[in-house]
């Protein structure tokens, strides 16, 4: 009886991978994941590169086309950079809807009860921006505290306190801040509640890259930054190095929190120019998409922000071109991530096959 | 009281879907894998059932269809693409090992648009609504129960004035059950989710375990979703109105710590809460606010189980975690 | 007549490290082989890849002479071949019966009928176990237990037991010893992995020997010596010679009165131990493992919630200041300065994603004003550490995580000793070193009692406690066995106090 020596395919780890290989792993895995993209589109009974090239005209094609890909970008990059630090910590927040919407809402209130009083635009969005930060810190401080303290799980707490935040602004929309009965919409904001454009596209764009360079340096540099990376690989040498483990859950949560009710003061006053339940739209979601494909990497995030909202507005301008449902796009990004996720194999681990000789045996 | 038992009559309609959903993630975790999208899942078995019963219809003209083929078509469906999406997490997970939290996320965003597309898709094929014809829905939504068990007071309403979805899900939870605690499968399947490390040791395939019960436990999941379009919807794909139940059948899981037995009772409870606002009115409190009734209630709920630490109402050990042989 | 098992030329490799470098190994039936070697030597390696754990890279293996191929551990189980390893496979949640059938194909889920098998086979070979009892009920030996009849259960002939007495009392051990003769008598090939001399001598027929990975030799037992062991075993006989310098005038640095430690379950971790550490001095600790020595460390640096009793920091005026109920930080804040070492290097003294430098930042992260980090000085200490202690690795800036485990201790060593404490705590601080840098260790460890340093050695070598340590305190089982003068002791006495409260003076407790 002849037997086999070893088996055909062996896993060993790489002991290091040059940096730019591994990126060149990644952006593979992107391209793997875009030809993987036109098999719905060919389902749909369309040729795929015919729609791409839609896709990227729709988003890219003009200068306005551009401006709106760039806002539906805004609040991804926002968002993903929030979440970055508790993804580093090992702290699952997918959240970050919520806490939008609780941005959003705290900063509506001071839009609609000051809004009128006329107070001058600086003033008025020094003040959203501050209660925004509180509203969306606020949201993320809760579960935040309960994971320190009981260790509760976040994934499913974060989770259901987005749909109590959005319940929220039901219950305003279709009562204390209802406009017109019967209406369930808040009226527009004032103008000096309203964020002006620079370039065509609300100053948004501006602030969030001014956020990118913070996480970044924050992450990087600054002791709360090494903090939550350590945390994040191994509590109990947290604790050995004098952490305190719960309060820097808590305070991570409250910064990611406060980014992301930044976003959402920045959709109500520059984006839609009103509060709706609709607000954070998936974004929280999304974003997670950008945090984890950019590697948390503050700047890679941009490009990542900017190739989903290409792909999100490129579907829509799809849909109404050639009927192509939009919802491509989920399917699209759900595929990124997917092969981002396994492609991450390929750097970590490298396959040895047994030598050919040896298969003969 | 009469209010009551409506209330949870009508919850053993919507806590039906929950419970599949449920059923179906505590199969996938005692295998150690968390596959946190059992919303993407829910969302393609809502689509799914729906289709195949719609393309079968259509192609043997409305009123031709047979009530049994619909609803084996129905299930076969929501079960293989539940399936395909538990095989793409194992794969993912297991073979590429990695992170699960993350690769649940995805599915859920991958799910929901596929979901959402296939609707479409057919919604644009057929112009119009994608349903089906009201003697298919009727087959779907059967209360087959004889009269004189549903007379029965209080009992009678709930537990016999129900589709013949809810009994099956009764049924796949003993099954489930007896199938953990007394098969040499179900042992294993538990050795595997607790200690892969002993498991391992023993010779057990946790490559073949995680996979086939993330798979199944997928399909169950899925048949969930279908549950929901079929009975709750109303036979009709409306993009949205499934949203949040499946993330509410992972949060159910906790609750029912990990034991198929406690879905049956736990899932109508949670189908109650869902639609208590349409059944026993607050005077004076505002309806959106009692919408979010169920969320607060799951976070009470996640919030107690973790402040109580009970040693045999823990996860299955290694949940989450990926299984490496060499890294031991 | 072939031999059950024989190993021909195994090479296995893990990244640039050989574990293990041309192997060859033979064992009978009816035999009782130990394989002998120092920590990290290879030979949990070499029977991981009997049990189907690992594959080797080159090299065969074969069973009654023929060549097999043993590609995981069920594999294993189908040649025969049974290991019981350092850490138990039991899941927690299981009765004994239940985690005995797992994993077996032809077995019916027939509880009652596995009981019985199994109170047969206890019978049989003298072991004591209750097959409905749950595991996480059990002690240590139960466990050891179940663990062994679940391989003879599966029929296995070839039997691999790694480092079992580890964690044993001596009695347990003479127990399972007895045991082992049994299974010798019934045919059974038994391979014995361990580094403990008297019990290479007491139960084995041969004793094959690796040393860094490469293969000695074999030598039947009857025919060698301890002494021939160890020349085998380190290449030449060595005295330690480790250096003992004496410091003058040692005060008191630690005060530990009464330190008692209650677990989540409701057991004693530690029964009112009261010592003293002094200035000048390395206290050994010694006691079999888990007698309770990491939470004597853990209590000390704050990160253990202890039950009872002081722990008082003698400061150079002679003013104590009271450690327990507060953490680490605020023991560093009111300028008690520490260094720890603690045994689980990559789960708690290291990040393991990080590298060198931002590990020496671990101690100094708080550092300066502002909520910047400063770099430059866990930079510089980095290449300090990586120059003399000679780590090995391609960059202070490579992942801990990748190196091996010597070079991840020099990095956890030469952090801690950097900040020059007033106390520092080690635990296994040379576990799986080679000798060289074990020594180097040894020598910064005297370096930091010269400097007068309050020293404490948790150690597993007995050898080396008695020649490196000036006192050492002996555990056992969360008690203070006995304090005694390193100089004016025998290894008898120590291993006497290690397995009974009070030693010689305490009598049979």
């Amino acid at each position: 009886m002849k037997e086999v020596k070893t088996p055909l395919i062996r896993l060993a780890k790489r002991a290091d991978i040059d940096k730019r290989k591994a990126w060149a792993i990644r952006i593979g895995s992107i391209l793997v994941a875009l030809i993987l993209g036109m098999i719905p589109i060919l389902m749909a009974g369309e040729n795929p590169f015919v729609s791409y090239m839609i896709i990227i005209q729709g988003s890219l094609g003009k200068a306005g086309y551009i401006r709106q890909t760039v806002k539906r970008a805004i609040p991804l990059l926002g968002v993903a950079l929030a979440i970055a630090p508790c993804f580093k910590m090992r702290f699952w927040n997918i959240g970050a809807e919520g806490q939008i919407t609780m941005g959003a809402i705290f900063a509506s209130f001071i839009a609609i009860k000051l809004g009128p009083s006329g107070l001058p635009l600086v003033v008025m969005a020094i003040l959203m921006c501050i209660a925004g930060a509180l509203g969306g810190a606020f949201w993320g401080f809760v579960p935040g505290f309960f994971k320190a303290r009981y260790n509760t799980n976040e994934t499913l707490f974060t989770l259901m306190m987005n749909y109590i935040a959005i319940g929220i602004v039901r219950y305003l929309q279709g009562g204390p801040w209802e406009g017109r009965p019967g209406t369930q919409i808040i009226p527009m904001f004032t103008s000096n509640a309203r964020l002006p454009n620079v370039l065509g596209v609300y100053c948004g764009w501006i602030i969030v890259l001014v956020m990118v360079v913070i996480v970044h340096i924050y992450m990087n540099y600054t002791k709360q930054g090494f903090e939550v990376a350590v945390i994040g690989d191994s509590e109990n040498t947290a604790r050995y190095a004098g952490m305190n483990v719960g309060w820097i859950m808590m305070r991570t949560m409250l910064f990611s929190g406060a980014i992301c009710g930044v976003v959402g003061w920045m959709l109500v006053s520059g984006a839609n120019g009103t509060l709706n339940s609709d607000v954070a739209g998936g974004v929280g979601f999304t974003a997670i998409t950008v945090a984890w494909l950019s590697q948390l990497n503050s700047f890679a995030m941009i490009a990542i922000a900017m190739l989903l909202a290409i792909i999100g507005k490129g579907s829509a301008t799809l849909q109404t071109r050639l009927n192509i449902p939009a919802s491509v796009a989920d399917i699209i990004s759900g595929t990124l991530l997917f092969c981002m996720l396994a492609c991450e194999f390929f750097i970590n681990y490298k396959l040895i096959f047994r030598h050919k000789k040896e298969a003969e045996v | 009281m009469n209010a009551l038992v409506l209330l949870f009559a009508a919850a053993g309609a919507y806590g039906t879907a929950l419970m599949f959903g449920t059923l179906g993630e505590i199969l996938t975790e005692k295998s150690g894998n968390m596959n946190l999208g059992v919303e993407g899942i829910m969302y393609m078995g809502g689509i799914f059932g729906l289709l195949a019963p719609n393309i079968y219809e259509t192609a043997v003209g409305a009123g031709n269809a047979n009530h049994f083929v619909a609803i084996l078509l129905a299930m076969l469906s929501a079960f293989a693409i539940g399936g395909l999406a538990g095989a793409l997490f194992s794969f993912i997970t297991v073979t590429m090992r990695a992170n699960q939290n993350v690769t649940g996320l995805a599915m859920t965003t991958f799910g929901t648009g596929v979901a959402k597309f296939a609707g479409e898709l057919r919604r644009l094929k057929v112009g119009g609504y994608v349903t089906l014809s009201n003697d298919l829905k009727f087959a779907f939504d059967n209360h087959f129960m004889p009269q004189f068990l549903k007379d029965i007071p209080v009992i009678g309403k709930i537990f016999f004035d129900q589709n013949e979805f809810f009994y099956m899900g009764i049924i796949l939870a003993i099954l489930m059950h007896l199938f953990l605690t007394k098969t040499k499968t179900g042992l294993y399947l538990r050795a595997v989710g607790e200690s892969p490390v002993t498991a391992d040791a023993a010779g057990i395939n946790i490559t073949r375990y995680k996979y086939v019960a993330t798979i199944i436990g997928g399909g169950i999941s899925a048949l969930g979703g279908m549950v929901y379009t079929m009975t709750t919807a109303g036979c009709v794909w409306i993009e949205a109105s499934i949203s949040g139940t499946g993330w509410l059948a992972v949060a159910l899981v906790i609750f029912c710590t990990w034991r198929p037995l406690n879905s049956i009772w736990s899932s109508i409870l949670f189908g109650g809460l869902m639609i208590m606002y349409l059944r026993i009115i607050v005077p004076f409190f505002p309806m959106e606010l009692y919408k979010i009734l169920p969320y607060v209630v799951t976070i009470v709920v996640l919030v107690i189980t973790s402040m109580r630490n009970i040693k045999d109402k823990q996860p299955p050990a290694s949940l989450g975690l990926n299984y490496f042989r060499e890294d031991r | 007549m072939h031999n059950a098992i024989e190993l021909k030329n195994i090479v296995k490799r893990f990244g640039k490290v050989v574990a293990n470098d041309g192997i060859n190994l033979e064992i009978n039936y009816g035999e009782i082989l130990c394989l002998l070697g120092e920590n990290g030597s290879g030979k949990t390696t070499l029977m991981n890849m009997l049990s189907g754990i690992y594959q080797p890279d080159e090299g065969e293996i074969l069973k009654k002479g023929e060549q097999i191929s043993i590609r995981s551990p069920r594999d294993a189980y189908s040649y025969g071949i049974g290991m019981i390893h350092q850490h138990y496979h039991l899941v927690d949640v299981f009765t004994a019966a239940q985690n005995i059938i797992l994993g077996l194909e032809k077995e019916k889920m027939d509880i009652a009928a596995v009981n019985d098998k199994v109170l047969e086979i206890c019978n049989k070979y003298g072991f004591d176990i209750d097959p409905k009892k749950k595991v996480y009920d059990m002690s240590v030996s139960q466990k050891q237990t179940i663990e062994i009849v679940k391989q003879l259960y599966r029929g296995a002939e070839i039997l691999i037991l790694d480092e079992p007495t580890a964690v044993l009392t001596p009695q347990e051990t003479d127990k399972l010893f007895k045991v082992l003769r049994n299974m010798k008598k019934d045919g059974k090939a038994i391979i014995l992995i361990t580094h403990k001399l008297a019990e290479v001598m007491d139960v084995s027929d041969k004793v094959a020997i690796l040393r860094k990975g490469k293969y000695v030799g074999t030598v039947n037992t009857n025919e060698t010596n301890p002494q021939g062991l160890t020349d085998m075993m380190v290449g030449h006989a060595v005295s330690l010679n480790i250096d003992r310098p004496v410091y003058e005038n040692p005060t008191d640095k630690l005060v530990v009165k009464d330190l008692t430690v209650i677990d989540s379950d409701g057991i004693a971790r530690l029964d009112h131990v009261t010592f003293t550490a002094k200035t000048g001095e390395i206290l050994g600790v010694a006691g079999i493992a888990g007698s309770g020595q990491k939470e004597l460390l853990e209590s000390i640096t704050g990160l253990q919630h202890v039950s009872e009793g002081t722990i008082q920091f003698i400061n150079p005026d002679g003013k104590g200041i009271e450690l327990v109920g507060k953490t680490p930080i605020q023991i560093s804040k009111i300028g008690v300065g520490m260094g720890f070492v603690p045994e689980d290097r990559l789960g708690m003294g290291l990040v393991g994603s990080m590298g060198m430098t931002y590990n020496m930042m671990l101690r100094s992260w708080k550092n300066g004003k502002g909520i910047f980090f400063k770099k430059k000085e866990p930079e510089e200490q980095a290449n300090k550490v990586w120059k003399n202690l000679e780590v090995v690795t391609p960059s202070i800036d490579f992942p801990v995580r990748k190196m091996s485990g010597g070079n991840i201790q020099k990095v956890l060593v030469g952090r801690e000793i950097a900040s020059r404490p007033p106390v520092l705590l080690t635990a296994y601080a040379v576990r799986g070193l080679d000798i060289n840098t074990s020594y180097a260790i040894y020598n910064l460890l005297t370096r930091e009692k010269m400097n007068g340093s309050a020293v404490m050695y948790v150690g597993e070598e007995l050898d080396v406690l008695l020649e490196l340590c000036d006192r050492i305190l002996v555990l056992c089982g969360g008690k203070v066995s006995g304090i005694v003068d390193a100089r004016n002791t025998t290894k008898e006495e120590i291993g006497f106090m290690m397995t009974t409260v009070g030693g010689l003076k305490g009598g049979n407790s």
